[in-house]
């Protein structure tokens, strides 16, 4: 695991070595790994000198951070209310059928992660799907099908 | 963006000016600018291929010198995305494509032609528009704020100078002491826009008063209502005006250190503020002695991980200090002992961005704006079941009928307004009967409601007021962190309860129930996220409490929404075989064929409602039936009466 410690080196660094930046260093780590492996929280916790505890709580606190690998690609359903009163259950409902898998999980080949947030901020277009990274607009249940195809 | 010269760092207020002018000087009036919006809204409508279809174009027919394409933030009309204005004209298009790209360039730039198809018609009288500032959802706005959005490319501190950037803070730090400043904004009647409406002077002062060997100012873009985006249009699309008032209001508290908080979920407003923060810095407007005054302050992005309870204020700062972001007592406010015991004043974005206003044009006339209580304009988000969605900025004491049926343009497929949502899950949800209620501070409180950071969800018919109340519950009830016993155990109570309700076990005793419960919650939690929970509860109940009824002692849903109450059933003489429910259906449980009429399954239908979204809307053939038996299927191999 001589790679995350030296990862974890690296983005140490560049917070300064600052415990203040605790949560900054996970969300680089995170977007680096995709996730939060065991050896990155201890090496955070022997580099930052933070109780591992911390670095744990920390991790466990916030919904940005994730203790799984994840697929490779990550789709996430906004939930927000103005998506919800314009049908999102039913875009997330789709989404649970043509993957088959429930909210918050990742495909058994790693292929996709289904993730609902709570509002992307894009309330004027929604229902909001974003995958990867990538807003897609006015979705409805039945461009669910469609738009995964695009994402192969 | 321009080719920029090595910036130079600008000592003093005259080397401020002199840069300005330079600038205004080598910027030719004439010169075309497509000024197309690259805000979050826009993205999701494919505006960045757009913008490199510009490019190129321009590249290709060598017209470089004769016009800017400028990418800049979000001018509020999202749903007619993508947006983009041609100066000096001032030319309005709209649901602007990639195959307009070429015509736009070739008649509008180089002809001076309107194109009228890309023009905005006023669906209500037919007339078309070809300025911004004449099509009725602007027209009614005030936008003192959101104006300079499509103006300037947010990563150029140039164009933001060019519009008289930077020149409240140069009046500020030379001409004003800092209690001045604190006076100017007390007497302005500026309130906190985040929610609370706190007057920001007088958090400012206590601030400026309390002991401490270090201050902060902090700015919370950490908007975790959903439904509302009004703080990321702002710091995505201007940020140098956040940082322009962080910079006035540290200087007054005299704050030497500044973080600006930003949810995970916004990564361009972060991107944005970084570029903004480097550029102040080059400039010499952010740290040692700034414009020769003396005043010294550095500022950082922290970005936010994900928790909703994070946006209060004593939870920000926990999590400014790397911490897990839970809500303290506040015995001692924030203002007093915030970030590492120090006194620490947090503000909205909003709330910052209205500081260079009023120190340029005055509290006097800032208090010229909006209503005796709430001073100035406010943005909302205008979103939900209304024909306009997008963001309005208005004079505070506009009526919620103005907004929604004035700016608007009304409800979605002309259906009929039930309820609009304000104030995100501690607001609640107001009827008709209060359409004619002035927005501000105080009034929505009147009601019940708040103002909120400025969520203005629209619901029609087809919405559940049971199912919205639930739906926030069961938001705060993931969101709450735990800590206090009222929420977390209150939210759950509650949950269940409306769950109950919704699926058709509720009880008529539920009722007093929920009142309990919420009194308790209100009297008991911790921090505001607690003690207004019960908001969306208590407001349907009291102004939608038939629904509440309808679905404990009739066992239905008078909004055919919840899944429970409510079935999906195929009119035959509508059915026109076309095969598309049949298709889309998740469950297989609808039986036709071509020709042959369709009907639904009633033992397999897992009520996703997926048919009667696809259904086409000639046909609408799929009904939804709650409270009454679905009719029996038509005998088998019916054929279609009417050919789709």
């Amino acid at each position: 695991m001589a790679g995350i410690a030296a990862l974890v080196s690296k983005v140490v660094e560049g917070h300064h070595h600052d415990r203040d930046m605790l949560i900054q260093v996970l969300l680089d780590l995170q977007s680096g790994l995709g996730w939060l492996p065991r050896e990155a929280l201890v090496e955070v916790s022997r580099q930052l000198r933070v109780p591992v505890t911390r670095v744990y709580q920390v991790a466990s606190y916030y919904k940005a951070f994730s203790f799984a690998p994840k697929g490779r690609h990550t789709i996430k359903v906004c939930l927000g209310t103005a998506c919800h009163v314009r049908g999102a259950g039913r875009v997330v409902e789709k989404m649970e059928t043509d993957l088959g898998i429930k909210r918050t999980e990742t495909t058994p080949d790693l292929k996709y992660t289904l993730e609902t947030v709570n509002c992307v901020g894009c309330c004027a277009l929604g229902p909001m799907v974003m995958i990867d990274g990538k807003y897609h607009g006015q979705i409805s249940s039945d461009k669910v099908s469609p738009l995964l195809a695009e994402h192969e | 963006m321009q080719v920029r010269k090595q910036a130079r760092r600008i000592n003093s207020t005259a080397e401020l000016e002199a840069l300005r002018k330079s600038i205004l000087d080598a910027r030719d009036p004439k010169r075309s600018i497509i000024a197309l919006c690259v805000g979050t809204g826009c993205l999701a409508y494919g505006c960045m291929d757009i913008l490199g279809a510009f490019k190129r174009e321009v590249a290709v027919q060598g017209l470089q010198d004769t016009v800017e394409i400028r990418a800049t933030g979000c001018p509020g009309f999202c749903e007619r995305g993508t947006l983009l204005t041609v100066y000096p004209q001032g030319i309005f298009y709209q649901r602007v494509k990639m195959e307009d790209v070429p015509e736009i360039i070739s008649e509008t730039i180089v002809k001076g032609k309107v194109i009228k198809r890309l023009l905005y018609v006023d669906p209500n009288t037919g007339e078309q528009h070809t300025r911004e500032a004449d099509v009725p959802f602007y027209k009614k706005q005030q936008r003192l704020l959101l104006g300079s959005n499509s103006r300037i490319d947010p990563t150029s501190i140039e164009d933001y100078l060019a519009i008289g950037g930077y020149a409240a803070l140069a009046k500020a730090i030379s001409q004003m002491k800092p209690e001045q400043i604190i006076e100017e904004i007390k007497r302005s009647g500026l309130r906190g826009r985040g929610g609370g409406g706190f007057p920001a002077g007088k958090k400012w002062e206590e601030t400026r008063n309390a002991h401490g060997h270090r201050k902060y100012a902090i700015v919370n873009c950490d908007e975790g209502d959903p439904g509302a985006y009004m703080d990321r249009s702002l710091t995505e699309g201007n940020p140098h005006a956040v940082l322009e008032g962080l910079l006035i209001g540290a200087y007054a508290i005299g704050a030497s250190e500044g973080f600006i908080y930003v949810r995970q979920e916004y990564p361009l407003a972060c991107e944005n503020l970084n570029i903004a923060i480097g550029q102040a810095r080059e400039h010499g407007l952010l740290g040692d002695n700034i414009l020769g005054s003396g005043f010294s302050f550095t500022v950082k992005v922290h970005r936010g991980a994900g928790a909703f309870v994070s946006g209060e204020s004593s939870a920000i700062m926990s999590a400014i200090e790397g911490k897990v972001g839970e809500p303290r007592m506040k015995y001692v406010h924030t203002a007093v002992s915030g970030i590492k015991g120090q006194p620490s004043n947090l503000n909205n974005v909003e709330t910052w961005a209205n500081v260079p206003l009023i120190i340029n044009k005055g509290a006097d006339w800032f208090r010229s704006i909006g209503t005796e209580g709430s001073k100035g304009t406010k943005i909302f988000s205008l979103v939900g079941k209304v024909n306009n969605t997008g963001l309005v900025e208005i004079p505070m004491g506009m009526t919620l009928r103005e907004i929604i049926y004035g700016i608007g343009g009304g409800i979605l497929k002309g259906k009929r307004f039930k309820g609009v949502q304000t104030g995100g899950p501690s607001g609640g949800i107001l009827p008709e009967q209060c359409l004619d209620t002035p927005v501000d501070f105080d009034e929505l409180a009147k009601l019940g409601s708040m103002m909120g950071s400025g969520g203005m969800v629209v619901m029609d018919e087809d919405t559940c007021m049971v199912d919205v109340a639930r739906y926030f519950v069961d938001f705060l009830c993931e969101e709450s962190c735990g800590k206090c016993i009222p929420c977390r155990e209150g939210l759950r109570v509650l949950r269940q309860i409306l769950t109950d309700i919704c699926e058709g076990r509720g009880k008529p005793e539920d009722i007093a129930l929920i009142q309990e419960i919420a009194e308790v919650m209100a009297d008991a939690s911790l921090c505001a996220l607690g003690t207004t929970a019960a908001n969306p509860v208590l407001t349907t109940l009291r102004y939608f409490g038939d629904e509440y009824e309808a679905h404990i002692k009739e066992k239905r849903c008078p909004a055919k929404f919840c899944k429970n109450l409510t079935s999906y059933y195929i009119d035959p003489d509508k059915c026109s075989a076309c095969l598309i429910c049949l298709r889309n259906c998740p469950a297989s449980a609808i039986v036709g064929d071509k020709g042959i009429v369709h009907w639904i399954d009633q033992g397999k239908c897992t009520k996703c409602g997926i048919c009667f979204e696809v259904c086409p809307e000639r046909f609408s053939a799929v009904v939804r039936i709650s409270g009454e038996p679905t009719p029996p299927p038509p005998p088998p191999g019916t054929k279609v009466k009417r050919e789709g």
